[in-house]
């Protein structure tokens, strides 16, 4: 809509907006996080939720004990092997929509353990991460700028059309497969539709 | 806390037919250990626990140690015959250490503030004889402990109440903590390796990464 039009309207007490931007107003808004602390990042996200960096006030008022009421996974953490298949099956009982925000070195790609026999190397080789935040453990201040950049990517989702996102979309899966436990490693190592180890091109 | 040789002392004639042996610590840390053999282990730690001026109660500390077999070479003057001439010469003679898997205990005395006394046991080999007796009926704490043990070193301990493994999973095969543990590959994105990561990275991408 014409910004001139709008701004004329709301002088006059005429308030517009579209569909989508009250759909996602209300989504962004009322984001609920699952309780998902792993490890030290998680005594940082308790610190983002307590009084001095108010998380309930960007929504997130109340972490669900259970993830079917949850819309969001603060994976906050070390991720080891053995709790791989349990982060996995939690975020296939989320119902859609749902985000995952990889919070700390660890869950981003194993942090300062990688070298750990029993730490996987980052949440992502089997979950999609939305917002990945560095750190460790990041400042309650990153966690509060990773929520609102979450807030904006709901924001700029679509209702229709080919971006639309998972929940909209009938064909896309909302349920990604479990990694069962190996005689050596997990089986498989990493989920291939959702991670594919990054080029690395070295400076010369 | 009495010194340990004289604890050894009264241990051989407390337990009979025990084999005690007293492995030195050289450094500053000072803490030299018993070594008892894997028979009458469970006899020596309830002397231990329940001996009066002793009474170790506590084990605060169970751990492994792996070791490897290992080649000594020492050099030794032998007579050899050199040139028609009979002369003392040194050769360098090649010792074969067999590998062992280690259970190391640091006991502490709760009861009369004393502490610690240190107490090993070793298997046979690394290979199959990895049995050792659990002092999980002696000292409560030890229970975990040894579950661990058996989990990341391979010693199975006879005797205890729930020996599973504690950190890997069940159907896990090999035993992390031990030298020999090849890890698995996934390595595949190593943006900043270094030391023995940059020899995995190099054997991945040695097309493109440079020293």
């Amino acid at each position: 809509m014409d910004e001139g039009l709008r701004s004329e309207l709301s002088k006059q007490g005429v308030f517009t907006t579209t569909i989508e931007g009250l759909y996602n107003w209300g989504r962004r808004n009322s984001v609920w996080p699952l309780q998902f602390g792993l490890a030290c990042c998680a005594i940082e996200m308790i610190a983002t939720t307590m009084a001095r960096y108010d998380l309930a006030r960007f929504g997130a008022e109340v972490f669900r004990p259970s993830p079917r009421q949850a819309d969001l996974m603060i994976v906050a953490g070390t991720v080891t092997k053995k709790m791989a298949p349990q982060v996995v099956r939690l975020y296939n009982q989320m119902p859609e929509p749902k985000y995952v925000i990889a919070m700390g070195a660890c869950a981003i790609s194993g942090g300062p353990f990688k070298q750990g026999y029993n730490v996987l190397k980052g949440i992502d080789r089997y979950l999609p991460v939305d917002v990945h935040i560095p750190g460790c453990p990041p400042r309650p201040e990153a966690l509060i700028h990773a929520f609102m950049t979450l807030q904006r990517t709901i924001d700029s989702q679509r209702l229709t059309g080919p971006g639309r996102p998972r929940h909209l979309d009938a064909a896309a899966g909302s349920e990604f497969p479990v990694p069962q436990f190996g005689e050596h490693d997990l089986v498989p190592p990493s989920n291939p539709e959702i991670w594919q180890p990054p080029q690395l091109t070295r400076a010369k | 806390m009495e010194p340990l040789d004289q604890i050894k002392s009264r241990l051989e004639a407390a337990v009979p037919g025990v084999r005690l042996a007293i492995i030195p610590n050289d450094t500053p840390a000072n803490q030299p250990s018993l070594l008892v053999d894997a028979e009458h282990a469970l006899m020596a730690a309830k002397f231990l626990r329940h001996d009066a001026q002793l009474r170790l109660d506590y084990a605060s500390n169970v751990t492994g140690v792996d070791w490897l077999d290992a080649t000594l070479k020492e050099k030794v003057k032998v007579k050899k015959v050199v040139d028609g001439v009979e002369k003392e010469v040194e050769e360098t003679v090649e010792k074969k250490k067999p590998g062992y898997l280690e259970a190391v205990y640091h006991l502490y005395s709760m009861a009369l503030k004393a502490g610690p006394v240190i107490l090993r046991q070793r298997t046979g080999n690394r290979i199959d004889q990895v049995h050792l007796p659990s002092l999980t009926p002696v000292w409560r704490s030890c229970e975990f402990q040894e579950r661990e043990i058996f989990d990341l070193y391979g010693i199975v301990f006879d005797g205890h109440p729930d020996l599973r493994r504690i950190l890997m999973w069940d159907g896990f095969k090999d035993h992390p903590m031990r030298k020999d543990y090849v890890e698995p590959d996934d390595y595949e994105y190593e943006p900043t390796p270094h030391d023995d990561v940059l020899e995995k990275a190099k054997q991945r991408r040695s097309a493109d990464l440079k020293t």
